[in-house]
């Protein structure tokens, strides 16, 4: 297997086509139509299944019935498609069907812009369409990750029988970087469950209704077991030059890496700083983020959005430390320069910078 | 003495037109969505409603159009316009309303929205510009590409056997009783120009009589994304397009003495 | 070690596949390197670029502020990326469509009529490898002859024929820029 030069909308892609997806059903939407356009060569030549839905709403269902009948299918749009996404997403959870989504994030609210953003953690994270019912979210950082985490996606929803989230941005869509695609896999066998034809076994349903309350509830019950049991068992973080952090800067995909950059820089100066990366948005690395509240002087959030996660990281750090927010909205990148300003100042304030680096002598 | 004839030199023969703004357009060389911009202005103009029109803009390469046109605007989401315009013209209805779309908008992610707006019979008229793909995503499939027409998510050419064939959408709304006036157009050439005005003219003077849902529908051209030059996009038009989209008038509004009671209490201007 | 620069001009002119070339020959080089692109109807109004970071670390942010480098192809992108270059960086400007004069005094500047120099070389579409030489010339991230064995590995095979044109441009671009005195003020 060799390192190719690929486009992380390309390579999300293709590693879905080599995790064994049967059926991809999408409509074009920037940044993330590269996908699409993938798809729409690759699938047919495999003879798979490809089809441009008329509309996001359309899409979500088709992949709904795919996953119904059995095979893996996903789908994957942007910020405003996702938007019209939630109601199937709903339904999916409703009906424990296994199904993959990505989320090419750009900058909103509304139609807003094309340019990268992270502004859809919320909506993703914390449900968005109605019920109790939550999405695994693996947030990449880069391209090889958008291939890794596609391919995880894929188990982690058979598993599970969940809908599973590659949380990604425009610029992890867009941007070109070195990364090694896996083999072509088998194909799955269709589940016990799944539609295909009542022949020699009992007929299955694949619904979401439950209309008496009792039998609602215990529905519920059980999927909260399922969560719990997903809580427990497929949490993923990064943890980057923490041993001797004094900040503790949380971020996770694109705006993770540009920390990394500003750590780098602060660390040159002598402030020790390190960054805690969630790859499982949900479910969230609380236990990490908890230990680090315990070593670190202060933490500072990232995002390039007006503050979702921050409310994740204060539920979780419950006081222990200060948490500050270092936001960039409009799909704008922050810059490394300006989260090395943030880290400072949270440093300053916090009293954290490392004995043999007095501010004056920063400055001078 | 003679008099210099200054009257003849004097007539303007062009002008502007007032309801166009002075903004530059961000659309490709040779791209008709100019064209059809221009001929609403002026139609607009003529008619002497620019203060009194509302446009709702829709989700395709005409995003921006609310920059170009000189008259209240909205700005739909991606399909929604017609329900969009549905809620302005309700709220205002003594305004002239126009939505313009394109084909994707309209006929795939919106293809509910248009035709329960015509199934209402709304009141305001619908400027539907086909360009049979999808320009501002970068050329894909949409439900009016041609047979056999290759796009960037339909790369062997649109296969009606998976993808369909192309859908028709005037002689679909033309169906619909709701629908007052229903046409196609094309802006392939002059003479096609200016019938297609002419339409337009027609479809706002069916809404100021009140008369309910109407639309033009305007063959378009994209050349970037057909990947042809301007004038083979225009070929393209006439010689694929048209055959396939024939132009006419599907719907037309009854008689104005039957109109005339139809028209009643929607408070149309004179 | 981290080189990082930003590629700007019209659509057409070759300015995204210079940045894919230069990131594949990184990539060769055993090295890490991101290549991010102006993308979406931002490509309407016919201007491109991309930003290209090449390095011997893992690449944190795919963008940069302020450039250690930049070539334009036009006026548009001279404009925009003149006052973003770093102290001390290098300029590379397309002067057969720029007819203004750099206005800074702290860069290393070096203007070449790239559109004639390809033209000269037989296709006017070798403009981007021509300036492409000449960044290489004053930043020796790789040698030509990597970036010349590169395009051969990543050219679809019925362009295999322009490999000895590409490889003139190349050259050419970098005999022009060694002509050129690096600028006092950049030591
Ligand atoms: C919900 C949603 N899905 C997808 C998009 C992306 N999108 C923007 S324009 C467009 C297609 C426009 O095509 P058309 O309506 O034919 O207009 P044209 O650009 O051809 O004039 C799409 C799919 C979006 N903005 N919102
Ligand atoms: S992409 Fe096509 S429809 Fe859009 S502005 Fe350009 S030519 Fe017109
Ligand atoms: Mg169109």
């Amino acid at each position: 297997m060799s390192i190719e030069l690929l486009k992380g909308n390309v390579a999300f892609a293709e590693a879905a086509v080599r995790a064994g997806c049967e059926a991809y059903f999408g409509y074009p939407i920037t940044p993330q139509t590269e996908a699409l356009e993938h798809m729409a060569r690759r699938m047919p030549e495999l003879g798979r299944v490809f089809v441009q839905a008329e509309s996001e709403v359309a899409a979500i269902n088709m992949v709904y019935g795919a996953a119904a009948a059995g095979v893996r299918t996903m789908t994957s749009s942007s910020s405003p498609g996702v938007s019209l996404m939630m109601e199937g997403l709903s339904y999916m959870a409703g009906s424990e069907v296994p199904a993959v989504l990505v989320d090419v994030m750009r900058g909103g609210p509304g139609l807003g812009n094309i340019a990268p953003a992270q502004g859809d953690y919320l909506q993703i994270v914390k449900g968005g369409g109605h019920g109790d019912y939550k999405m695994i979210v693996l947030a990449p950082a880069n391209v090889q990750e958008m291939i890794d985490l596609t391919v995880l996606a894929f188990d982690l929803a058979d598993r599970y029988r969940i809908v599973t989230v590659l949380l990604a941005d425009g610029s992890l869509g867009q941007m070109m970087e070195g990364a090694t695609l896996p083999p072509l896999r088998p194909l799955t066998e269709r589940p016990a469950w799944a539609l295909t034809g009542a022949r020699e076994r009992d007929t299955n349903l694949v619904s979401s209704i439950h209309l008496d309350p009792e039998e609602l509830a215990r529905f519920n019950d059980h999927l909260q077991a399922k969560y719990a049991e997903i809580e427990a068992n497929e949490v993923r973080f990064e943890e980057h030059r923490l041993d001797d952090a004094r900040v503790g800067v949380v971020a996770f995909g694109t705006a993770a890496r540009v920390a990394k950059t500003a750590i780098a820089a602060v660390r040159d100066e002598g402030v020790a700083a390190g960054l805690l990366r969630p790859i499982s948005l949900w479910p969230y690395p609380e236990a990490a983020l908890r230990a680090l509240a315990e070593r670190v002087d202060a933490l500072l959030v990232v995002e390039m959005n007006a503050g979702q996660m921050v409310e994740d990281v204060r539920r979780v750090v419950e006081g222990r430390v200060p948490v500050r927010f270092f936001g960039r909205t409009g799909g704008i990148m922050p810059m490394p320069e300006e989260i090395a300003d943030a880290i400072r100042e949270v440093a300053d304030a916090a009293g954290a910078g490392a004995p043999e680096a007095q501010p004056q002598e920063v400055n001078a | 003495m003679t008099v210099l004839a200054a009257e003849p030199l004097l007539t303007p023969v062009y002008e502007y037109p007032k309801s166009l703004t002075h903004v530059p357009t961000h659309y490709c060389p040779g791209c008709t969505h100019g064209v059809a911009h221009r001929l609403i202005a002026e139609v607009i103009d003529e008619m002497g409603i620019r203060q009194d029109t509302i446009g709702v803009a829709s989700v395709g390469c005409s995003v921006f159009s609310y920059r170009y046109f000189a008259t209240d605007f909205a700005q739909a989401a991606h399909g929604r316009a017609p329900a969009m315009a549905t809620g302005v013209k309700r709220a205002n209805p003594d305004k002239i309303v126009f939505t313009y779309q394109g084909d994707g908008d309209l006929a795939s992610i919106g293809a509910a929205e248009i035709l329960h707006a015509a199934v209402r019979g709304e009141n305001f008229t619908v400027f539907f510009l086909n360009n049979a793909i999808y320009g501002m995503t970068g050329g894909q499939m949409a439900p009016t590409t041609l047979a056999g027409q290759k796009t960037s998510s339909s790369p062997d050419g649109r296969d009606p056997a998976t993808t369909g064939a192309p859908l028709r959408m005037s002689e679909l709304l033309a169906q619909v009783d709701g629908a007052a006036y229903v046409v196609r157009r094309s802006l392939h050439d002059v003479v096609q120009i200016r019938r297609a005005k002419k339409a337009i003219r027609r479809a706002l003077e069916v809404q100021r009589q009140g008369l309910g849902f109407s639309m033009v529908e305007l063959l378009s051209s994209c050349p970037t994304n057909w990947g042809l030059e301007p004038t083979a996009a225009l070929a393209f038009i006439r010689d694929e397009m048209v055959p396939v989209f024939p132009l006419g008038d599907f719907k037309l509004p009854a008689e104005p003495a039957a109109a005339a009671g139809a028209a009643a209490g929607t408070g149309a201007r004179a | 070690m981290t080189t990082d620069l930003v590629i700007a001009g019209f659509g057409g002119q070759g300015v995204l596949f210079a940045g894919q070339l230069l990131a594949h020959a990184a990539l060769e080089a055993d090295l890490h390197t991101t290549w991010y692109p102006s993308y979406g109807p931002e490509m309407r109004g016919g201007t491109a670029n991309c930003t290209v970071v090449i390095s011997d670390q893992p690449i944190g942010s795919p963008v940069v502020a302020r450039p250690e480098a930049a070539i334009v192809l036009n006026l548009p992108s001279l404009d925009r990326y003149e006052p973003l270059v770093r102290p001390g960086g290098l300029l590379i400007v397309n002067a057969s469509l720029i007819d203004r004069d750099v206005r800074r005094t702290d860069l290393d500047v070096i203007a070449i009529p790239a559109d004639d120099v390809a033209a000269e070389l037989g296709s006017p579409r070798l403009t981007n490898m021509v300036l492409l030489g000449a960044l290489l010339a004053r930043r020796p991230v790789f040698t030509l002859d990597h970036v010349a064995k590169t395009l051969e590995a990543v050219l679809p095979e019925r362009h295999r024929h322009l490999l000895p044109a590409n490889r003139a441009a190349l050259e050419r671009g970098a005999e022009l820029a060694d002509a050129v005195e690096v600028a006092a003020a950049t030591g």
